[in-house]
């Protein structure tokens, strides 16, 4: 391994804060990762999509330096793991998946113990303030509820002022109202400029807060862009839905709408058409005079901008939460 | 100004405050020492359960003054002569009933011993050999009776009463209930604690921040010092009060053999959570490493009791080396320097297990 800050392949002149390349990490027999390449620019939030299991957490364990990859490079704020670990920590911030942080201290207790590991960080107080748990400063943690824990550690990762935030599926399992407030915080630490790498199998998270989307499936990224290119390469930014009354006339074949002026794709699914539209206006009337004329009746219709998890359906045929 | 807004100026990027690593180290000790006394069930079982124990142990085996017996007279033409010489004797009533009755009374525990007269002035004791206050009895009856026949004792002799404290039960079980706390405060405060905390991925949290590994397992093992002399002091000094137990040794080195003994089950709680990722795991494995020391190692009896075959296996015990050492301080008041078997002991176990513990340690 040579100490160059650089790594020798990326040249370019604004160095990523986040480099993998061809990272692989087998336990035992089982590949977690198989061959993942990505780059994150300064001030990018990018996010490793995809459902459990993925390998998502495994590889964003690997660059926070929790975990050894079996094999690949890895390149953290121009650092190798292994060299000057400590330096690479002054400057990153980390909330982990499920942490439980110890019931027994104060929010503000637990606040300032993690201010105290960086040499130069933020106040506590600023900190606590900006998660909203001001009133709760000088509660136990025990005492939190589930979205107020998570805030507490999203304070303790920002704390110390990193440069870099790795936040693994920091809303899993929260009310929307958490949710949200999660995200603001998110969203407030990157118009600071900083860099976001967040896993999720939240589509609307990944829309809602990433610039970059890695599309991550049994340890692979099989799409990778921003959310809206991705959306777009679906051949449409729009899906309409259609469903028909079941009354002799037979199924409706997806077959049926391909080829229809504007309709890009169609697949069914559960009881109902899938269609991937450019123009809804042209496609919506072409659609409805094809089931008039069909002899079949329609009994629902809807239409909605495309998800990225229409993106992964596309992709895999399956859905992200489909375990 | 809006919460929600970002840092909206470089003045308030920073606090101004620049941490060495000092201060971390400073600052997980203080959370060690929070999490300590804010949990009750630590709490109860670092300073209540020794206090109980003490005062029950205490109790049950107190020494007792010595007890007044009570022996039948067989009635016959001797009898209240007899009744009334024994009636005189200390530590001793006497009532006449009739041999039947006698013979019952001595079945049912009811009178430690019959006198029966015979026809040649004579006495015959009547006593089951296997009751200890029956050969008492015996003693007292017959010297009661030999004098007041006239019997003349050819050596002089004089009784002096000695009533210093150290040799009582309480003296003895006071420092071994020390060292029982001292082994439980190891085990869970390090062992079960660490394994919690992995469970919890709090280690996993504490090492992806710029903490020092080393530095945290510093910080647990010197507030396990630190609760140790708490501990002990409160222990020893509620033993000096409540019962009179005496401090023969100097306080270094009650604390020196203390800090051995914190040093070692600290270790050993290392060794013991340096791995496991169930809660069944370590408590079975602390189970398993505690349980022959409770009763091998001298808390609450003399380990010289066991057979001479499992001496050495016993002096080899941690525990048996710290209850050793802690007597011999406490109530012999001896030095280190003559206490270099246990210490001896106590200091391969701490080099081996913590030798042991933190190669097969694992944060994650």
């Amino acid at each position: 391994m040579h100490l160059s800050p650089q790594p020798p392949r990326d040249p370019s002149p604004s160095p990523s804060s986040v480099v993998v390349r061809d990272l692989h990490k087998t336990y035992g027999t089982v590949e977690a990762v198989r061959g993942l390449s990505f780059d994150v620019a300064p001030g990018e939030c990018f996010g490793l999509l995809g459902p459990n299991g993925a390998g998502k957490t495994t590889t964003i364990e690997i660059l926070e330096g929790l975990l050894a990859p079996t094999a690949g490079e890895v390149i953290v704020l121009g650092r190798r793991w292994g060299h000057d670990d400590q330096a690479i920590r002054e400057r990153m911030g980390v909330c982990l998946q499920q942490t439980v942080l110890s019931e027994k201290l104060q929010v503000d207790e637990t606040v300032e113990l993690f201010r105290r590991f960086h040499r130069r960080g933020r106040a506590p107080e600023a900190v606590i303030r900006q998660v909203e748990l001001t009133e709760k400063a000088s509660a136990r943690v025990g005492t939190l509820s589930g979205g107020q824990k998570q805030r507490l550690a999203v304070a303790c990762a920002l704390v110390g002022d990193p440069e870099l935030l790795f936040l693994d599926e920091p809303t899993t399992g929260l009310d929307p109202q958490s949710r949200r407030q999660v995200w603001d915080i998110v969203n407030a630490f990157k118009a600071g400029g900083r860099t976001v790498l967040l896993t999720t199998h939240y589509m609307d998270e990944a829309e809602r807060l990433c610039d970059r989307v890695a599309i991550v499936d049994h340890g692979r990224i099989i799409a990778e862009g921003s959310p809206r290119h991705l959306m777009t390469s679906l051949g449409g930014e729009h899906v309409v839905e259609i469903a028909v009354r079941d009354d002799g006339s037979g199924p409706l074949p997806p077959s049926a709408m391909e080829g229809l002026p504007g309709v890009r794709a169609a697949h069914a699914e559960a009881g109902r058409i899938v269609l991937t539209v450019a123009e809804p206006h042209v496609a919506v009337p072409a659609v409805l005079e094809k089931v008039r004329a069909g002899g079949w009746a329609l009994s629902g219709l809807s239409t909605r901008h495309a998800s990225l998890e229409d993106v992964f359906v596309s992709l895999t045929g399956r859905h992200l939460r489909d375990e | 100004m809006n919460e929600r807004a970002p840092r909206t100026g470089a003045e308030e990027a920073t606090d101004g405050r620049e941490f060495t690593r000092l201060d971390a180290f400073l600052a997980l000790c203080l959370t060690r020492f929070r999490e300590f006394y804010r949990e009750s069930e630590v709490v109860f079982w670092s300073f209540a359960f020794p206090i109980m124990l003490s005062v029950g142990l205490g109790i049950a085996f107190r020494n007792r003054p010595a007890e007044t017996l009570p022996v039948a007279v067989v009635a016959g033409p001797q009898a209240a002569r007899l009744s009334e010489v024994l009636g005189r004797a200390p530590l001793l009533t006497a009532k006449v009933m009739d041999a039947d009755m006698a013979a019952r009374a001595l079945a049912l525990g009811r009178v430690a011993l019959v006198v029966a007269p015979r026809p040649d002035q004579g006495v015959e004791y009547r006593l089951d050999p296997s009751r200890s206050e029956s050969a008492i009895a015996r003693a007292r009856a017959d010297d009661a009776l030999q004098r007041a026949a006239g019997r003349h004792d050819p050596v002089p002799s004089a009784v002096v009463e000695v009533r210093e404290p150290g040799g009582r039960y309480i003296d003895f079980l006071i420092p071994g209930i020390v060292g029982m706390n001292i082994m439980s405060g190891g085990m869970w405060g390090v062992g079960f604690n660490l394994v919690d905390m992995r469970i919890k991925r709090l280690l996993k949290r504490l090492v992806a921040a710029p903490m020092r590994r080393p530095d945290f397992l510093a910080a647990n093992l010197a507030m396990r010092l630190v609760f140790m002399v708490i501990e002990v002091s409160f222990v020893l000094g509620f033993g000096h009060l409540a019962f009179g137990v005496p401090l023969r040794g100097s306080l270094p080195a009650v604390f020196a053999v203390g800090a051995l003994g914190a040093l070692c089950f600290g270790g050993l709680g290392l060794l013991v959570g340096s791995r496991a990722r169930r809660m069944e795991t370590v408590t079975g494995l602390m189970n398993v490493v505690m349980m022959p020391m409770f009763v091998l190692s001298g808390i609450f009896f003399s380990a010289d009791r066991f057979p001479q075959v499992l001496q050495p296996l016993i002096r080899i015990l941690p525990l048996t080396a710290l209850n050793d050492a802690m007597r011999a301080v406490v109530l012999e008041g001896m030095r280190l320097s003559a206490l270099s078997a246990p210490i001896a002991v106590l200091v391969l176990w701490t080099v081996l297990s913590f030798g042991i513990g933190l190669w097969l340690f694992r944060w994650a």
